[in-house]
């Protein structure tokens, strides 16, 4: 047949590559973003992303609205670990109203920190699995989740956009229950992540379907602006913990895993180590808080009424306490005007806050840093002249998370 | 290495052209004008012991009250060998903000200005690829400018009832010393910002 009788549009004979549209919601994208491949027979010749699907405005809403508003908009940036966004938050609102919390307070976060941590890197870590073709994990560590998600049930009464904990500390203390969740989780996780990893570490198939597959040099990933596992996994040591320790992690004796290659598999490995040194990191915590004794075992948010939200139970039966939160929510208390900048090392990387405040009760200008925001434009670096599966794989093992990305 | 030490590197090299040094919630800020960001951004990058080489984020603020510098497009870099961060930014005037654009230097660069240009509108000089990239490609306007405000929450002229304005429960409708809330609020929209 000629082309007399079928009309093709221009170029398509000639043209040798295919146009493959992957997303925006293809099940292997795990969330709403577009990847337009152009593939030379299997071969990755040119890709192009389109994120922005679920953009919310959250940068433009800030602006609208009191500080302790925004925790919930900071939930549904990385929404895997929604605690982690959370106390980035609330460290940069107590950085520009110069509150300083205590030590209880902050070990108690870090249990929280690095809980939400390990749930983020399990789930990443095992739908790297899933890509590769081996499901199992990937079910077997839901579980755990589960229970991490329960501990935060205990905690703040939500489970997956936890909004937790207020600016100088918790709402309210941890219960006998939620201590009985972390020790448990302690006692039963060890096992569950060794498990899990002689699934996969040395597994034939799978290392050679991630071994050189989106690698990436250090140097390359450091002008990319990578940060977290992904910077790790390629060598360099970059760690917010231990660069600018916030939340007194200077109390606390842990390793930076590093890479070398920086391809999935080094991700994979980095992400696990990072898993055994957070449990580490709330098996310390946890023997801290277990060190405070009578009232000091009370203590669960800083001594700052202007600022801390009281309890509900207190505004129903205490005066001081209904003219405090009278206070703040008809917004009679201005912040401090400046700007200030915060970072907490997210599980995806640094999840910096920038909040420009010129007095009053809103921010002027508020701008996250969203570590997968910045990293995803590497993503055509990291698979040209790679296969169509490798892809994938790359697209779950840098952890891309659209909630963030779009903010 | 401290702020006074990179001031002074920084006034050697440029003189009067940077100012604006001022310690901030223990950041360093200071300011130069547009046209020599790429040498200010070159010069922390290349020279031996500033190194700053890492770009942490990239953004924009709208200050519509300063005349003639009402975008302040805002570097936050990293020395991640010494661990010293440092805040650089330059004002461009809202009617001609043309800033010359860093992706030359950084990689990361490039979707944050695709961003900044997004929401501000800040053309930045010799961008590879300078399009929309979080909102739609129709859009017209630059949102995230001060002239477009949030819904005011009391605004009473839509009918809504079931989130409490206008519609049959009577809301907004009482009479007032200035006439009906409905014709007062109408004179508002778009008006004041909170």
């Amino acid at each position: 047949m000629s082309e007399q009788h079928i009309k093709l549009p221009e170029g398509s004979i000639e043209k040798t590559t295919t146009t493959l549209n992957l997303g925006p919601t293809h099940p292997a994208t795990h969330g709403v973003m577009q990847n337009i491949l152009e593939l030379d027979g299997e071969r990755i010749v040119s890709t192009e992303q389109t994120i922005g699907y679920i953009h919310r405005a959250f940068e433009k809403i800030a602006e609208r609205r009191p500080l302790y508003q925004i925790t919930p908009l900071t939930d549904r940036l990385n929404y895997c670990s929604a605690p982690l966004n959370n106390m980035g938050w609330h460290l940069t609102c107590e950085k520009l109203l110069g509150v300083k919390t205590p030590k209880r307070v902050d070990y108690l976060r870090i249990i929280i920190m690095e809980l939400s941590r390990i749930s983020d890197h399990l789930i990443c870590n095992s739908i790297v699995g899933v890509d590769s073709g081996a499901y199992t994990g990937f079910l077997y560590v839901m579980q755990y989740r589960e229970l991490i998600y329960e501990i935060y049930e205990e905690i703040c009464g939500s489970r997956l956009t936890t909004n937790i904990g207020r600016i100088g500390g918790f709402e309210r203390n941890f219960n006998d229950i939620a201590f009985q969740k972390i020790e448990k989780f302690l006692k039963e996780y060890p096992v569950v992540q060794k498990e899990f990893e002689n699934l996969f570490t040395r597994n034939r198939i799978f290392m050679e379907r991630t071994i050189g597959a989106g690698p990436i040099s250090a140097e390359r990933a450091l002008n990319y602006g990578f940060t977290g596992p992904n910077l790790r996994a390629a060598g360099v040591d970059y760690d917010v913990r231990t660069q600018n320790p916030y939340s007194s992690y200077e109390d606390f004796d842990f390793k930076v895993p590093v890479g070398t290659t920086g391809d999935c598999y080094d991700r994979f490995l980095v992400r696990n180590e990072e898993i055994w040194q957070s449990l580490s990191l709330i098996e310390q915590a946890y023997k801290k808080v277990q060190e405070f004794k009578g009232a000091e075992a009370e203590i669960y948010h800083a001594d700052v009424p202007e600022y801390y939200l009281p309890e509900k139970k207190d505004v129903y039966t205490k005066m001081e306490a209904l003219i405090w939160h009278f206070k703040i929510i008809m917004g009679e208390i201005d912040m401090p005007a400046g700007e200030v900048y915060q970072s907490v090392e997210g599980a995806n990387g640094e999840v910096g806050f920038y909040l420009v405040s010129d007095g009053g009760r809103t921010p002027y200008r508020l701008h996250f840093r969203r570590p997968c925001f910045i990293y995803y434009q590497a993503f055509e670096e990291l698979t040209k002249g790679a296969m169509l599966s490798d892809a994938i794989i790359v697209m779950s093992s840098l952890n891309l998370i659209a909630g963030e990305m779009d903010a | 290495m401290t702020s006074d030490y990179i001031k002074q590197k920084l006034t050697e090299k440029f003189g009067e052209q940077v100012i604006g040094f001022e310690e901030s919630y223990g950041m360093m800020t200071f300011e130069s004008p547009k046209d020599i960001n790429l040498k200010v951004l070159n010069f922390l990058f290349d020279s031996e012991d500033l190194k700053f080489r890492f770009l942490t984020d990239l953004c924009a603020v709208h200050y519509p009250d300063q005349k003639g510098r009402e975008i302040a497009v805002v570097y936050h870099l990293h020395n991640l060998e010494d661990n010293v961060r440092l805040r650089f930014k330059v004002f461009a005037d809202i009617n001609k903000p043309d800033v010359y654009t860093a992706t030359g230097l950084f990689s990361s660069a490039n979707w944050m200005e695709r961003e900044t240009y997004d929401f501000y509108g800040v053309n930045f000089i010799g961008h590879p690829n300078l399009k929309r990239i979080l909102n739609v490609d129709e859009m017209d306007y630059f949102p995230m400018r001060k002239e477009f405000p949030l819904e005011d929450q009391s605004r009473i002229d839509k009918d809504d009832e079931m989130f409490g304005r206008g519609g049959t429960l009577g809301f907004g409708t009482e009479k007032t010393d200035h006439g009906t809330l409905i014709e007062a609020d109408k004179n508002n929209i778009g008006g004041e910002i909170v």
